[in-house]
């Protein structure tokens, strides 16, 4: 599966990202996860949201420069080497990864990591092959309130 | 083809005996003014001593700072109840000069705008819709006369107000428009946001673009972005404002109407003429006016003659587009710089949007230039690398044209200061 990320052209300078965060909890859009990434004078807000279609509408409509990019968010076990076990494997097969991060479902439990690479579709196969579980965007918004993961 | 052939195709020869008799008819008015009648008592020049165009030289040039000083009436050379219109120029620094026209002043004025607009297709039963300020700004008026002198159905919608300017081309089927080249390239944007394709859902033909400086790339990037050809117009208020030069259907420079003016090119700085090709600041002398005669004005705007005659027929010399104003230019670490040039090479830099600002800046004895520049929302995919290598091209594109390596900053799309549509280019901090 694969799910939606949205970037958003930020200048470096302060208020940038609390403008993105204002406009998505007026419009009750939840937000999963964050990174950011940034150059000299300007920078990329990286957001896993629950509606990444309607938040890419409103941002936009505010004058926002936005972009959906493809994204693998694989579910891992949160406990020491389930992680390593991911990367291993996507360093074996050579698949360059650009920007990666990862949030904690359940302490203990289930962790979604996100990765960016160059060759999405190979790349979820190769996961698949290899018994990881990627979410899309339905998934991913449905896990969160209901403690999907203690099934 | 000619709103007047006679006119339009005249030998040169027999144009330069017209300029001749022009220049000898606008020093005797000049005469009724008192800023010349003492500046030639002063100098002790005669009429007389004129006897062919080049003596011209002998007369001084005429400046912005002139009008300024004998400010209102100093160049009024006829009765004030003569006069039946006045216009201003939109200076933005210092007092506005002032333009004082007689009925025939009007009228010649009326006749050169509706030649030019002939001259890219306009026929009666045309409908022109007039997107300039109306007001002491010349832009407004000076079309709107031209465009009934032809007969065309004119819409004076004036500035601003983008839907509802879009609304009016769909509505009453607009094929003509004046408009300034960066809002022209806003508008676009809003008919997008309106679901209105101005190619296929608009009955648009052409459009003339003046009032600031642009390239040749904006206009054909304008040109791509409507379906239609867009015609570079020069004018200034001084003489008369819009119909002092304007582009032909070969678009290779703009036919400068010497029955009315008197051209020439001098070096800024010197102030010694060049000969035709060489570039330089544009000065001209009124050959028709009666209310407010102009001699040896310096227009500020660098351009130079294009060598030759032109394809179209016509046989007035041709400008070539506006490369910017004597006092838009910015001196960096010693170094002569056009914001037009930065604009040119911009445009050519796919990713880039519409605006930029150029902002200057002193340290110690140092002088920076910081050049933010809008992305196009279209070439944003959200990686980070893809916009720091387009950072790294600007910065090198800028550095081989302008020789001083800028600081360039990227921002959003529609972030950049605009005032009335018209785009601010250069901020200049730096404190003497
Ligand atoms: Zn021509």
């Amino acid at each position: 599966m694969i799910a939606n990320q949205l970037s958003i052209f930020a200048e470096n300078k302060p208020g940038r990202l609390a403008a993105v965060t204002k406009i998505l909890a007026k419009e009750k859009i939840n937000i999963r996860a964050t990174t950011i990434s940034t150059s000299d004078t300007f920078g990329v807000i990286n957001l896993l949201v629950d509606d990444p279609k309607r938040a890419m509408a409103v941002l936009t409509k505010a004058g926002m420069m936005v972009s959906l990019r493809e994204v693998l968010a694989v579910l891992i076990e949160d406990k020491p080497g389930g992680l390593d076990r991911l990367t291993q494997l996507v360093a074996k097969e050579n698949i360059n990864v650009n920007n990666a991060y990862g949030f904690v479902l359940e302490s203990s439990e289930k962790a979604i990591f996100v990765v960016e690479v160059d060759q999405t579709k190979k790349t979820e196969a190769l996961l698949e092959k290899h018994g990881f579980r990627t979410l899309d965007t339905e998934a991913l918004s449905a896990i969160e309130p209901f403690h999907y993961m203690k099934y | 083809m000619y709103w007047d052939e006679r006119e339009e195709t005249v030998e040169q020869a027999r144009l330069q005996e017209t300029q001749m008799e022009g220049l000898r008819e606008t020093l005797r008015r000049a005469q009724g003014s008192s800023y010349y009648r003492d500046l030639f008592k002063d100098r002790r020049l005669q009429i007389d001593d004129i006897r062919k165009l080049a003596d011209i030289e002998m007369l001084p040039l005429t400046t912005k700072d002139d009008l300024r000083e004998h400010w209102p009436w100093g160049f009024v050379a006829v009765a004030r109840e003569e006069l039946i219109r006045m216009h201003s120029s939109s200076g933005t620094t210092g007092r506005a000069t002032v333009i004082f026209h007689t009925a025939n002043d009007i009228k010649a004025w009326t006749h050169l705008v509706a030649r030019s607009m002939y001259m890219t297709g306009m026929r009666r039963g045309d409908v022109f819709q007039n997107m300039m300020t109306y007001g002491l700004f010349t832009g407004g008026l000076g079309f709107h006369y031209g465009a009934e002198e032809i007969g065309a159905l004119v819409i004076p919608a004036g500035a601003g107000n983008s839907k509802r300017q879009i609304q009016l081309i769909c509505d009453f089927g607009t094929t003509f428009i004046h408009i300034i080249p960066s809002y022209a390239l806003y508008l676009s944007t809003v008919f997008d946001e309106m679901h209105v394709d101005p190619r296929k859902d608009t009955k648009l033909k052409a459009a003339f673009i003046g009032a600031e400086p642009h390239s040749e790339k904006m206009r054909r990037t304008i040109e791509d972005l409507y379906g239609f050809k867009a015609y570079n117009s020069y004018g200034l208020s001084e003489m008369n404002g819009p119909g002092v030069a304007f582009e032909c259907p070969c678009q290779n420079g703009l036919h400068i109407w010497e029955d009315q003016f008197l051209v020439e090119i001098i070096d800024p700085l010197t102030g010694k003429p060049l000969a035709d090709g060489q570039e330089g600041e544009l000065v001209m002398t009124t050959l028709k006016r009666e209310g407010m005669p102009l001699i040896r004005y310096r227009t500020k705007d660098l351009t130079r003659i294009i060598p030759g005659p032109c394809d179209c027929g016509r046989t007035h010399r041709r400008i070539e587009r506006i490369k910017g104003r004597t006092d838009d230019m910015m001196i960096i670490k010693g170094v002569n710089i056009f914001p037009i040039q930065i604009e040119k090479r911009l445009m050519e830099i796919p990713g880039v949007g519409t605006n930029f600002l150029v902002l200057l800046d002193r340290e110690g004895y140092d002088d920076y230039m910081n050049v933010q520049v809008e992305v196009k929302r279209e070439f944003f995919t959200g990686d980070l690398k893809q916009l720091e290598k387009l950072r790294r091209r600007i910065v090198e594109e800028l550095k081989s044209d302008i020789l001083i390596t800028p600081r360039v900053d990227l921002v959003a799309p529609d972030s950049l200061p605009k005032t009335e549509g018209k785009a601010v280019r250069v901020i200049d901090n730096r404190k003497d």
